[in-house]
């Protein structure tokens, strides 16, 4: 059986044996104990010829409903947006797929730029001054700014609201586990973080209060409220916020986050059953030499020309080993360049004008949903997610909604048992006046 | 002056340029002072480019080419596994089926997505010798600390609340102790012998009832099998602890030996070295875990099951360690690696190791003469070799690196592992031919030469690439993360 991606020939092999000075491929491995070695093939599946692995890997992804044949109002940390196709093609660019880390500047300066700018517009977005090159994901980037707040107070107890993405408090939980700290969730209040909650367990002793802005049931957390609380003592405060908001809503930084974090997943990274998507780290000038995750920066050669490098290294698991305060290593650079092809495509006007169609299109909606008799939780301002109470549970009414080709919103009652019968509504600029109309209309018809 | 210049995407911006078409808004516009108060709207909009589509285009295709990818040329670097990335592995992630899932569909409408999960933890599980296999780590050193924390809630299980040391070789990856940091362990460093393997003497000195873990790689990191492997689990499961296998280097044992009867009870892999999936110039990679019968009860939620033809979500796990990863790990470039594992079969994961391990075998023999060896024996998939004999001619091994950029090459891994000497760390790979092995060794053989003949010419490379080397110690103590119109001048 021969493979099209081993170039080895009979003729090669007997020549490289030569060289090597063995009579077979065998001798190679004979320092490995023959008890441990194994016998026969592997029980896996026999190769299958491109034609057969196509309609194999077609069956399956044909198994699967996805969210161009079915219209999806699911949001909950996970966006269908708008692709621009050019996005694609430029990823395609095998230059960048099959690159390692940029370890060598001088041969891998087209991905060090990407980064470099990648950085830029994550500042711009954030209002913060300095971005990393990238973490795994929203809910682990969440997860280091907690870890990087004790280590920079050395205090022990992380705040972190109720209204806070479920599955990031689940990931700061075990992390948080890791380190020894302490998470204590406050509570939630009509839609958005319990001020008094907060204030009464802020006791002054405390790493970092996190907070989600927009937050997890589509509100918009009174941030200046909540930084005056967080900043009581020498605690952190950190604010997990979806980049494409930004657009239009006032950035973090501006009410005094230390720390900002989330996921660029809505600028131009498919849903992919959620993941790989991207994480983005965001801190203020004073924390620049605690980031964890690599850096890039601008510097010059000889002739002074401009060039850019990995910078900052000290800080990283590769040179602190055990004295390292996070161990990432591999990060996910190209969905970083993705979502900066995807903001250059959209640019300074078609972020805000995406942002802005995503406030219009869910409070109308909002609106279309009240109109068919369909009550809503929080009458409050929200970016593109709202609450919707149902007279079922949110499990039988999206089995229905799947006989309409309708991907129903998220069941609330999986993280906060009290929220039983609530449904988690997404509508980003995808959704036509005419996919609402239809949604609002078959809900207001489900008793 | 070779420097070419090459504009940042910020200073190509014109105002009033766009590069998108969005939808139009079908709906009656409110103002939006009423939806959004006002004191929660930004001030003045991101600083973000503004560029035609084919501004676009020009910008990220002049930075592909000042890139190097596998695609663009060999790329030996050690411990990396830089090899060929198939093109129908990035076909098959784009399947609307697979691309456009969101993660919280019922499990009804994604059936297919949950049956390839299924059958890559059984395949990853088989390849490894390990019960068990959870998707959800992001990447190798995600995986690591996955596995600590599992060994960590099962010696707390048994109340073994004293295990607080995970012991590392000295030829470790850096990661390994860090990961070992980041959950709650102290390391322990374990020296090698002169044969390059862990002196089993210093093991037994070591190990103990504060013991939690040792983690191993192996091939090590110089590219020799721990022959004694038998007997180190033996030392390390007498004394309570478990085994942990940084998978970094499974490109050399599949189907061979594997980490679950050489008596690891646990395992990760990185699917973007040994299983094909893009290293994307940094990430996104997948780093799943295995683990032996008795860590089961303790992986993160949820795995996925089967019921008859019905694949589904596992969440009863009581004693999981929780989520490590939201959603179900890096899905998407775990259906580039089950792509890839049912394009190669059984027996074509076993030619894999067994071509890997002879091109490695190969370059070390032709490249011993020219350069130290200090490690003799059959090598694995990878190799080291010293650059102290160039030293002594002025010549250090990163200036053999940079030399190597001219004639098209990315450079083997250097300086590490931290034991050798001004070492370079050579993996070939499986998907390379023969004739770039040669052209390789040639290369290197010429500057070996030019070290003793024409020093000046390794010590001053690169000489052919779009930058010279550049001042990293600027670049750390005055750093420019950002751009900026003040920096950068005013367009």
């Amino acid at each position: 059986m021969k493979f099209r991606y081993l170039p080895m020939t009979e003729q090669d092999q007997r020549a490289m044996m030569e060289t090597i000075g063995i009579d077979s491929i065998e001798e190679l491995f004979a320092d490995i104990p023959k008890e441990i070695r194994y016998n026969g093939q592997l029980k896996i599946e026999k190769e299958l010829n491109e034609t057969k692995l196509v309609k194999e890997m077609s069956r399956l992804a044909e198994k699967n409903i996805n969210v161009k044949q079915y219209t999806s109002f699911l949001g909950a940390g996970v966006y269908e947006h708008y692709i621009p196709s050019v996005v694609n093609h430029m990823l395609l660019r095998s230059e960048f797929y099959t690159a390692y880390t940029p370890y060598q500047p001088e041969i891998s300066q087209g991905e060090l730029q990407a980064i470099f700018e990648f950085q830029t517009m994550v500042c711009e977005l954030t209002g913060m001054d300095i971005a990393n090159s990238s973490m795994y994901d929203g809910p682990t980037a969440l997860a280091e700014a907690a870890m990087m707040s004790a280590g920079q107070t050395k205090k022990k107890t992380i705040l972190v609201s109720k209204t806070v993405h479920p599955e990031s408090r689940e990931v700061l939980k075990s992390n948080a586990k890791g380190q020894n700290l302490t998470v204590v969730e406050v509570d939630e209040k009509d839609g958005v973080t319990d001020l008094e909650d907060l204030a009464t367990k802020h006791n002054g002793d405390i790493a970092s209060v996190i907070v989600q802005y927009p937050n997890f049931l589509g509100n918009i957390e009174d941030l200046a409220a909540i930084e005056k609380i967080a900043h009581q003592g020498k605690g952190l405060f950190i604010v997990s916020s979806n980049p494409l908001s930004l657009g239009i809503m006032q950035p973090p930084g501006k009410f005094g986050a230390d720390v900002v974090v989330g996921d660029v997943q809505p600028f131009g990274i498919p849903m992919q059953l959620g993941g790989p998507h991207c994480g983005y780290f965001a801190v203020t000038k004073k924390l620049m030499r605690k980031v964890p995750g690599r850096l890039v920066g601008q510097t010059t050669d000889q002739h002074g020309a401009r060039g850019f490098v990995l910078t900052l290294q000290a800080r990283e698991q590769h040179i602190r080993r055990d004295k390292a305060t996070s161990n990432i290593c591999s990060n996910q650079a190209l969905n970083a360049l993705g979502a900066s092809i995807t903001m250059t495509a959209l640019g300074k006007q078609g972020v805000k004008e995406m942002a802005v169609q995503n406030v219009q299109k869910a409070n109308y909606a909002k609106e279309a949903l009240r109109n068919n008799g369909v009550e809503i939780v929080y009458d409050k301002p929200f970016f593109n997610e709202f609450v919707i109470r149902l007279p079922k549970s949110v499990t039988e009414v999206n089995k229905e909604l799947l006989n309409h080709s309708v991907l129903g919103g998220y069941d609330l009652s999986r993280d906060y048992p009290e929220k039983e019968n609530l449904m988690l509504v997404a509508v980003t600029e995808l959704r036509t006046k005419e996919e609402i109309d239809h949604f609002a209309s078959v809900l207001g018809g489900i008793k | 002056m070779k420097s070419q210049d090459q504009s940042l995407i910020f200073e190509v911006s014109q105002e009033g340029r766009i590069g998108h078409s969005l939808p139009e808004l079908d709906i009656p516009e409110v103002d939006i002072n009423e939806l959004i108060p006002e004191e929660y709207q930004r001030e003045k909009e991101a600083e973000l480019p503004e560029v035609s589509e084919l501004q676009l285009v020009r910008h990220y295709t002049a930075l592909s080419r000042r890139n190097h990818g596998v695609d663009s040329g060999f790329y030996p670097l050690g411990s990396c596994t830089m090899k060929y990335n198939p093109k129908i592995n990035e076909d098959v992630a784009r399947y609307p089926g697979f691309a456009h899932l969101h993660p919280y569909q019922s499990e009804e409408t994604i059936q297919g997505a949950l049956e390839l999960m299924y059958k890559l933890q059984e395949s990853l599980g088989e390849i490894t010798g390990m019960d068990q296999v959870t998707l959800q780590p992001a990447a190798g050193a995600h995986g690591e600390w996955t596995g600590l924390m599992l060994i960590r809630a099962y010696h707390e299980a048994n109340g073994d609340y004293q295990r607080t040391k995970v012991i590392v070789p000295d030829s470790a990856h850096g990661t390994n102790p860090a990961s070992a940091t980041v959950a709650g362990f102290d390391s322990v460093t374990v020296r090698s012998n002169e044969k390059g393997l862990v002196d089993l003497d210093h093991l037994r000195e070591v190990v103990g009832d504060d013991t939690a873990a040792l983690m191993l790689t192996n091939p090590n990191t110089l590219g020799l099998f721990e022959e004694q492997i038998v007997e180190m689990a033996k030392i390390v499961h007498k004394a309570g602890g478990k085994l942990y296998y940084d998978g970094a280097n499974s490109n050399a044992i599949l189907g061979i030996t594997r980490p679950g009867d050489m008596g690891f009870d646990v395992v990760h892999l990185n699917l973007h070295k040994t299983f094909t999936t893009p290293h994307g110039g940094g990430g996104p990679g997948s780093g799943p875990v295995g683990v032996k019968k008795d860590l089961i009860p303790y992986l993160p939620k949820p795995l996925v099951a089967k019921d008859g033809d019905w694949y589904y979500f596992d969440y009863d796990i009581p004693e999981s360690i929780g989520r490590v990863k939201p959603y179900y790990g890096n899905f998407g470039i775990n259906v580039r690696a089950y792509t890839y594992i049912r394009t190669m079969g059984p027996e074509g994961l076993k030619k894999v190791s067994e071509y890997a391990v002879l091109n490695a075998n190969y370059m070390f023999r032709r490249l011993e003469p020219y350069f130290d060896a200090p490690y003799t024996k059959h090598c694995k998939h990878e190799f080291v070799l010293s650059g102290r004999r160039q030293k002594k001619l002025g010549v250090r091994t990163l200036d053999i690196a940079k030399r190597l950029l001219d004639f098209g090459y990315h450079p083997p891994t250097i300086y590490f592992p931290l034991n050798v000497e001004e070492c370079l760390m050579i993996e070939p790979t499986e998907t390379e031919s023969k004739e770039t092995l040669d052209e390789f060794v040639d290369a290197m053989i010429q500057i070996a030469k030019e070290a003793e003949e024409n020093p000046e010419i390794v010590q001053e490379a690169p000489h052919h690439t779009v930058i010279d080397r550049l001042d990293e110690t600027t670049a750390a103590r005055k750093p420019i993360l950002r751009y900026t119109k003040e920096i950068n001048g005013v367009i």
